[in-house]
């Protein structure tokens, strides 16, 4: 009995973490040396250990997602974002002698201003976050190409290198920060009123207001978050390949996000979020798209496993569903207590 | 006339003028019929399915699946005319088909399983995209009579432009879609579920049949417009129109129809097509402007607009109220 009510109670939960430990045997079963992990030079290396690896811009953009989401809102620029992002740090390493923390700052500030951007719009103009971010991820890569002057800029510089492809402690280094961003995020926002706060105004802003939580100011910071995040994942993404590419940097990215944070149980209409169940879902998007790709089958087919499983998951959280298959066992319990008291 | 329901059209209509306005003062090679008639043309594929986005924005939703219907539509056809040895023309009739049933079916997860049109359709992008993988890989050629015949109709306008097969569609699509939206009580319902849901359903509209419809149409005039953006480019490529779902929902806004919903024309959004068109041939013509311009271009008529909107919608409001 104890057991079936720690199910119960944990069902959100457990469902995306056994989806996870599900798809990794299966993937493990199916492609011999999945699981094996190697040591070389004290680096750790493997499949498991690649789909951190592949995985960490998608889990920072997806982390500022979440909190978006949380307010009730959709993020759809952070692809332009990253694009901008990787631009600034190609640009400012090639063209300048400024050290390299300062324009990981730049970079940082110019994802932060588009933020803000998005902010403005959704909060002070009070447009539909769908559209108001829809503007820059239209004008966003436009904008990447005009810094770039529509060239992929190519730069070399050690401390980027490292950001991309180094390892600290056995990991490689972006899934240090990546860890490092998640803790900071589930500190703000389980730890501090900011979090509540936040999930207070996407739950219901009018009585968030009447308890009087200033809702502008907490919508515009989560956006900015939000481009925070985008920009870390550009910068990291731009390292791995030393350049920025405007038109492909972060391509699709805001999709796999969004995914990722509807898998793991987050409502697009707002209120509770799960910053790590979040990162579950990450992991389950990337360990598929490994998955698929060494299995041997062509890599598009992930396309269509995604749109499947997002459909699937979509149906199975739909309240509606959940009626009637309730109303069905109800209607199957009446029948079967009527036949036996006769 | 000019009440704040025109208002948008009306801006929309001087932007328009301003711009063509603009290229026929500062070139020369811009007054002759041929730039107009290459709008038509060239923008065909856009308009078509942004006159189908138009009826999902004013039902209140949204449709990101446009852009994956037309490379998986090309890519389908492309299939059976090629491999299959189908009749382009039956070919053409199973790819609309294919596309209202998909419509259909995304319709039916939205008003039946109450989920939002946005992440149902995003669902379908990914889907199509997947779809046009899953048959071909790599950009082929379309080549049969059939096709070739119909992008050498030709109809000669004085100067030296004239009306293609794939302009001419486009405009019987749109009188279509203009008649759909205003004559018929499919269009009314559009419009009332847009303006308000709920008091729609009071007053008797089939809210979750209406959706439906919304979906399934914009399903056939986005495989449509895959239909004349395969007989345009005369080949098929499953990475093609990558972004028309943007461009479709900015010929939309920047046509006047209010993203909320219920306000809104047809003919606007041929208008925001075209107007976008116009500024990538300026580009073209300026010659010293590069491509990424016009994504900024467009990216600012975009705010403009909105913001426009917001403006009128709040004046309209503080009118009313005093």
């Amino acid at each position: 009995m104890k057991k079936n009510h720690f199910l119960h109670k944990h069902q959100k939960t457990l469902a995306p973490l056994l989806s996870l430990v599900l798809i990794i045997l299966i993937t493990a079963s199916v492609t011999p040396g999945f699981l094996s992990i190697q040591v070389v030079d004290g680096h750790l290396f493997g499949s498991l250990v690649d789909i951190l690896h592949r995985g960490t811009p998608t889990a920072l953009v997806a982390l500022g997602m979440a909190v978006v989401i949380g307010t009730r809102g959709i993020d759809l620029s952070v692809g332009a974002v990253i694009a901008i992002s990787g631009a600034v740090t190609a640009v400012l390493t090639v063209n300048t002698d400024w050290p390299v923390w300062l324009v990981i700052m730049c970079a940082l500030g110019v994802g932060m201003l588009c933020g803000l951007w998005n902010g403005i719009l959704v909060s002070v103009f009070s447009i539909q976050p769908i559209v108001a971010t829809l503007i820059l991820m239209v004008a966003g890569r436009g904008i990447a190409q005009m810094i770039t002057e529509g060239q992929i800029v190519t730069f070399h510089s050690e401390v980027l290198d490292a950001i991309g492809n180094g390892y600290f402690l056995a990991f490689p280094i972006r899934v240090w920060i990546a860890i490092g961003m998640i803790i900071l995020t589930l500190v703000v926002m389980r730890k501090t009123a900011l979090g509540l706060f936040i999930e207070a105004v996407g739950a219901n802003v009018r009585a968030s207001r009447l308890v009087g939580i200033e809702a502008r100011l907490l919508v515009m910071s989560a956006y900015v978050f939000s481009g925070l995040c985008a920009a870390l994942s550009g910068i990291i993404l731009a390292a791995d390949i030393r350049g920025a590419d405007a038109n492909n940097a972060g391509l699709w990215l805001e999709l796999d996000a969004i995914l990722a944070v509807v898998l793991a149980g987050a409502s697009l209409a707002g209120g509770r979020i799960y910053l790590l169940l979040t990162i579950v879902g990450v992991l389950i998007i990337q360990t598929l798209t490994t998955a698929i790709l060494t299995s041997g089958l062509p890599a598009q087919y992930n396309l269509v496993v995604k749109a499947t499983i997002i459909l699937a998951v979509l149906l199975i959280q739909s309240p509606k569903t959940r009626q009637w298959v309730s109303g069905f066992f109800l209607k199957k319990q009446k029948a079967v207590k009527g036949s036996t008291t006769p | 006339m000019i009440n704040e329901r025109n208002l948008p059209i009306l801006a929309t209509l001087l932007v328009f003028i301003l711009l063509y306005g603009y290229g026929v003062y500062e070139y020369k090679g811009f007054r002759d019929t041929l730039v107009f008639s290459n709008l038509l043309t060239d923008n065909a594929f856009l308009i078509i399915t942004a006159i189908g986005m138009t009826f999902v924005i004013l039902s209140g939703g949204i449709d990101l699946s446009v852009g994956s219907m037309i490379a998986f539509v090309g890519v389908l056809m492309a299939y059976l005319i090629s491999t299959a040895g189908i009749h382009p023309l039956f070919a053409i009739a199973i790819a609309l088909l294919v596309g209202v049933a998909f419509g259909t079916l995304m319709g039916i997860i939205i008003a039946f399983f109450e989920i939002q049109a946005f992440i149902v359709t995003l669902a379908g992008m990914f889907l199509f995209r997947g779809l046009a993988y899953l048959i071909n890989l790599d950009a082929v050629p379309i080549s049969h009579p059939f096709i070739t015949g119909l992008s050498d109709v030709y109809l000669p306008l004085p100067g030296r432009g004239g009306l293609t097969f794939i302009a001419m569609a486009m405009l019987v699509l749109l009188i279509i879609g203009i008649l759909i939206a205003r004559r018929t009580r499919f269009g009314m319902s559009v419009y009332a579920l847009g303006g308000d849901s709920h008091s729609a359903a009071l007053l008797g509209v089939p809210v979750k049949k209406t959706v439906i419809k919304i979906y399934a149409l914009s399903g056939f005039y986005s495989a449509m417009s895959g239909v004349i953006f395969a007989i345009y480019t005369g080949s098929a490529y499953p990475l093609a129109a990558v972004g028309v779902e943007l461009d479709a929902i900015a010929a939309v806004v920047i046509g006047g129809t209010l993203l909320t919903g219920g306000v809104g024309y047809v003919f606007g959004t041929f208008l925001g097509g075209m107007i976008q068109g116009i500024i990538q041939t300026l580009i073209t013509f300026d010659g010293s402007l590069n491509s990424w311009w016009t994504k900024l271009a467009v990216g600012g008529l975009l705010l403009f607009f909105i913001l426009l909107q917001k403006g009128i919608v709040m004046w309209v409001k503080k009118r009313s109220a005093a």
